[in-house]
């Protein structure tokens, strides 16, 4: 089977990003693959930070309930700022995925989703997270050195891999143990005495008030240590730079964005010997991440029909996906952290230090039934019928406020269709499922789709109308 | 030859069932939900934000509590004892009665190694039953469901239930998913929309192991358990005797429970019902909130209790509740409790033995020996879920939670 350029441009944009606008297709169907690739790596617009709510000095929950303890605040004001927090976080949340959905930048916001998941991350403090994140999407594809150590001493994840605990007297594990599971090398590639003496080099680091790393050496441990079989007073520096040494961190890397971006499911030899194959490079080459995903978005067996429509979008992907297909704006910020949770999969939220498990962890009756309504909510103000379920946290029930019910949500239909004014009503169905779908459209589903139109109405409507119901379809998950 | 078609025609040539294979012959069964697997119910109970278990199961005779917590603590006079150590919170009455009926049995100091405090990690600890440094991807009634369908080419979501409108990782497996509904009309109804019904009747051809033919299965599960359990539960409306008999209170657990208990009456082939409360994050002002969740708690169990044992089902119907974590014996300077570690545990009904020690399974919690403030668990909650799986649910708790955890003798 030969697949298309329209097909191999609509690949290369839901794996490298959030999908692509017929416009974007269009403009793009001539120009060869490599040239796009490259265009996607070195995006012309310079990087912006992410910013939400304005800088506040960086005190942390137990710092305000001391302040509160020594009558500096009182609780009205503590439960304030307990308020802005969570929407500083939520802003931050919804400009982001504001982000994505621009097509702006895409390959970086697509990266930037892979690096949080896999350096999962969740803190209160907003400063703290705002930070962490665009660290992660000023590095996305930069270098992996250069990535991880800046993480590791970002103060969001010392103060959630309890790094800020680890002292010289009373080392605390966790962040050694994380950097090497789930950051570098993965399970069965250390002992438990590396973790312990890597833990005693990372003693001392932590961060200020104002939101810096902090070497404190008086509670470093400067002794000797052993570290894969390596004996020296090692630093926390020098742990970072062992582990890159080590070939297995190309490798679990390599490994984990072949599966991101490429094929989640097949782990055959062919399979691990490409991966390894990519690995090497990603080593030799410093771990440039640029260079390596050039080499994956421009192989050939990238663009193999094996990998095509073959992923299960994740929720953040689907509904940027859906934004900017349609330019949907939302009236309410909720609705995008509504959906977020509904479908499960709230960013600056992952579930734990190993990130979202993905695949088909996303798919559940609730969630499928919920993403096959969407569509039909989001462009046909359809209601929503979902309650939500609280987590417990005092902290987070702000988070999604009310506004269940409606999801209010403009489209700005000219673009879009704009894009298929010329195409008769007997060929609409087939068009737009080309443009929407990266799986083929059945017999049954044509039907379907195709009740949902009135013979009787203008092409516009019709437009409308059967793009909510291929929308619908669960080929409509996939990418 | 496919395996239906073999059963029937070996079925016809030995005419009769006798020659049939005794498994093959429970494993169709099973797949046409007709025959559950054991008649027993297990309904858990999730209290979501870290129930403060102290104030919940007080131990009235010990000083330390009443130096601790000063604000907090509940006066020895108005404690419903249990025992000479420990009692219950006021709120609690009606829990109280069914405790005297010998319905209730408390656990104390049940937790894990390595305590986690955060929320949602410790949730998904106790969701998962992974040990603390674990991230598993399946719950432990996912696992479940996964065990009761091996082997088959159908599997059903709806033999665990969840009263909700999303799932929680509990009721996620490997190979099925459980099925969340809050209420049975909503979920067919949205099932029975036109494209949805006509898609779940879509054969893929794609192969099954296929993320498109994992998508159009899970949807055909989807329709089918959500048409089975609303016929079932519509079926028993109309016949008067089934309908529940007890009056609920209105709150939000009190109408789930309720749903529950149409469900139960409804004959449905569902083994397990998972449903949370949440608000026990009490930092600030904690004695009215904890109160109001705990009557709500109680009252609705009570009710519950009774609906089963109106119906003569509540040797059937084993309930048990839970936090993801207990909270720390000092109070804070905000009149609330910090999140802390291990706590108790209620199983309810279920022809547990009454009478004796049994009732309180362990000793109190010990105040004295703390670790950095907080309790040390003396009983892993995977234990409980052992004793649970294997004692009352009849199933192979081992390959579900991983490893061997031996039972407790309370099933």
């Amino acid at each position: 089977m030969k697949i298309t350029k329209q097909q191999s441009i609509q690949h290369l944009f839901w794996r490298a990003g959030f999908g692509a606008t017929p416009a974007l297709i269009q403009r793009e169907r001539h120009r060869p693959i490599k040239k796009i690739v490259r265009d996607l790596l070195h995006d012309k617009n310079p990087f912006l930070p992410l910013t939400a709510g304005e800088n506040k000095p960086f005190a942390d929950r137990k710092a305000l309930r001391s302040m509160v303890r020594d009558g500096m605040m009182n609780r009205t004001l503590l439960k304030e700022k307990i308020r802005q927090d969570t929407e500083h976080i939520r802003d931050l949340n919804v400009r982001w995925v504001e982000t994505m959905a621009s097509g702006r930048d895409v390959l970086r916001e697509k990266m930037a989703l892979f690096w949080h998941g896999h350096f999962a991350c969740r803190v209160r403090n907003p400063d703290a997270i705002q930070q962490y994140l665009n660290t992660i999407r000023q590095h996305a594809l930069g270098k992996f050195s250069d990535l991880l150590m800046a993480v590791s001493k970002e103060p969001a994840m010392l103060q959630f891999l309890n790094n800020q605990q680890n002292r010289k007297n009373a080392p605390n594990e966790n962040f050694a143990r994380e950097v090497m599971e789930l950051f570098t090398l993965g399970r069965d590639n250390y002992t438990e005495n590396d973790i312990k003496d890597a833990a005693r080099a990372f003693t001392g680091w932590g961060f200020d008030a104002e939101g810096g790393f902090l070497f404190r050496k008086n509670q470093h441990d400067d002794g000797p240590k052993t570290i894969f079989g390596q004996t020296g007073n090692f630093s926390g520096e020098d742990v970072i730079r062992l582990l890159l040494e080590k070939k297995q961190t190309a490798r679990f890397v390599t490994g984990k964005i072949y599966r991101f971006l490429v094929d989640d499911q097949t782990a055959d030899a062919n399979t691990n010997a490409r991966i390894d194959l990519l690995a090497n490079r990603f080593y030799t080459s410093g771990y440039d991440i640029a260079d390596l995903l050039e080499s994956i978005l421009t192989a050939d067996w990238f663009y193999n029909p094996a990998h095509i429509g073959t992923r299960i979008k994740s929720p953040v992907e689907l509904l940027a996906g859906m934004q900017h297909m349609l330019n949907i704006t939302f009236e309410q910020k909720q609705s995008i952290l509504f959906i977020q949770r509904t479908l499960g999969q709230v960013l600056l939220y992952p579930p734990s230090v190993a990130g979202w498990p993905g695949g088909r962890n996303w798919i559940d009756s609730s969630s499928l039934l919920f993403r096959m309504q969407l569509p039909n909510v989001l462009l046909q103000a359809g209601q929503v019928s979902v309650r939500q379920k609280e987590d417990g946290d005092v902290n987070t029930e702000g988070l999604v406020r009310r506004g269940n019910g409606t999801l209010n949500a403009t489209v700005s239909w000219t673009p879009f269709e704009e894009a298929f004014a010329k195409v008769s009503t007997d060929k609409l169905p087939d068009v737009l499922a080309e443009y929407l779908l990266q799986q083929p459209l059945g017999q049954t589903q044509r039907t379907l789709v195709m009740q949902h139109t009135r013979p009787d109405s203008t092409h516009s409507e019709q437009i409308r109308s059967l793009t909510a119901a291929i929308m619908s379809l669960p080929e409509y998950q996939l990418c | 030859m496919r395996r239906r078609n073999f059963l029937k025609q070996s079925a016809l040539t030995t005419a009769g069932t006798m020659l049939i294979p005794h498994f093959l012959k429970a494993f169709e069964l099973n797949q046409l939900g007709a025959v559950p697997v054991s008649s027993k119910k297990l309904v858990i109970i999730q209290l979501s934000g870290g129930n403060d278990g102290l104030n919940t199961v007080v131990p009235f005779r010990n000083d330390i509590y009443y130096r601790e917590r000063p604000t907090l603590a509940i006066a020895r006079e108005k404690v419903l004892a249990v025992n000479d150590e420990i009692g219950l919170n006021p709120a609690l009455e009606s829990l109280k009665s069914l405790y005297d009926d010998g319905l209730v049995t408390i656990i104390n100091n049940v937790g894990y190694p390595n305590p986690d405090r955060s929320h949602f990690r410790s949730m998904d600890i106790w969701q998962t039953a992974s040990d603390a440094g674990q991230y598993w991807q399946t719950g432990w009634i996912g696992r479940y469901l996964d065990a009761n369908c091996a082997g088959s080419t159908s599997c059903q979501p709806h033999r665990a239930i969840e009263v909700d409108d999303t799932l929680s990782l509990a009721l996620k497996g490997a190979n099925v998913n459980g099925l969340a509904v809050l209420n049975p009309r909503k979920l067919v109804d949205q099932t029975r929309t036109a494209m949805t019904t006509e898609l779940a009747s879509v054969k893929p051809t794609q192969l099954p192991n296929d993320n498109v033919g994992y998508l159009y299965k899970t949807l055909a599960e989807t329709v089918s358990s959500a048409d089975y359990v609303y016929t079932k539960s519509k079926q028993s409306a109309t016949r008067a005797i089934h309908a529940t008999k007890g009056s609920y209170p209105a709150s939000e657990l009190g109408n789930r429970l309720k749903t529950v208990s149409e469900l139960i009456q409804s004959g449905v082939s569902t083994s397990v019902y998972y449903v949370s409360i949440a608000g026990f994050d009490t930092h600030i002002n904690q004695p009215g909130q904890q109160e109001r969740l705990l009557r709500q708690y109680a009252d609705a169990v009570k009710a519950f209790m009774d609906d089963m044992k109106a119906t003569d089902r509540q040797n059937d119907v084993l309930l048990m509740t839970f936090s993801e974590f207990g909270r720390r014996v000092k109070q804070n300077a905000s009149n609330g409790t910090d999140h802390g570690t291990a706590n108790n545990v209620f199983l309810i009904g279920g022809g547990l033995p009454t009478g004796g020690p049994n009732r309180v399974f362990n000793e109190a919690p010990n105040l004295t020996n703390l670790d950095e403030g907080d309790l040390k668990y003396t009983v892993d909650f995977r234990n409980i879920y052992a004793t649970l799986l294997r004692n009352w649910l009849k199933t192979d708790d081992v390959a579900i939670l991983g490893r061997q955890f031996e039972p407790l003798s309370i099933v």
